[in-house]
């Protein structure tokens, strides 16, 4: 099972409204991607915390038809 | 307290053990990328640490999920808190926090 990058970008927008996100399709086969979020929501949460709330927006398909999202968060800001 | 007898075995691991890593296959035979990108991260670190194989155990595997709100293996837990998954255990390690989180926590390392 594979989902569309656009796909991933959508929901993450859904659970984080102002987020800014870089999608990577690792090796070209709708199955591993690398995500980087960056949102205001982050800032002050640590990073088990902000990728929980992306986990959240994504409403339980990673570790299902999500295999494989790497995921880099970060505050606005930040390196 | 749950009554999922899972989650109860899943805290007396983390609480008998310093440093635990529920992964995917077991430290020697890793079964999947992402366990042995962690598994690798702790022995460069020469930190002793227990593995726990979720592919062994179904149960384990679904709870420790609910029990971290976390949806994916592995994860690695130090004197009973969450550190992380793959990702975060990785860029942890790259900018020495990995290494200071050890330290503080006064967990032993070999050399």
């Amino acid at each position: 099972m594979a989902m569309e990058a656009a796909e991933i970008e959508k929901l993450i927008k859904q659970g984080v409204p102002d987020a800014e996100v870089m999608i990577n399709d690792l090796r070209g086969d709708g199955d591993h991607y690398a995500a980087h979020v960056v949102s205001a929501k982050f800032t002050g949460k640590s990073r088990v915390q902000q990728h929980q709330l992306v986990y959240q927006a994504l409403q339980g398909r990673m570790g299902n038809e999500l295999h494989a999202l790497q995921l880099q968060t970060n505050a606005p800001g930040e390196a | 307290m749950s009554d999922n007898p899972a989650i109860h075995r899943i805290q007396e691991e983390i609480d008998g053990n310093s440093v635990v890593l529920f992964m995917k296959g077991n430290p020697m035979f890793p079964q999947c990328g992402f366990s042995a990108a962690v598994v690798q991260a702790l022995t460069m670190m020469e930190v002793k640490f227990k593995g726990v194989d979720v592919l062994a155990d179904d149960d384990i595997r679904q709870s420790i999920k609910e029990f971290s709100s976390w949806p994916t293996i592995p994860q690695l837990y130090v004197k009973g808190e969450f550190v992380g998954g793959c990702d975060i255990v990785r860029e942890m390690h790259e900018t020495g926090e990995l290494q200071k989180l050890f330290d503080d926590k006064g967990i032993e390392q070999a050399s």
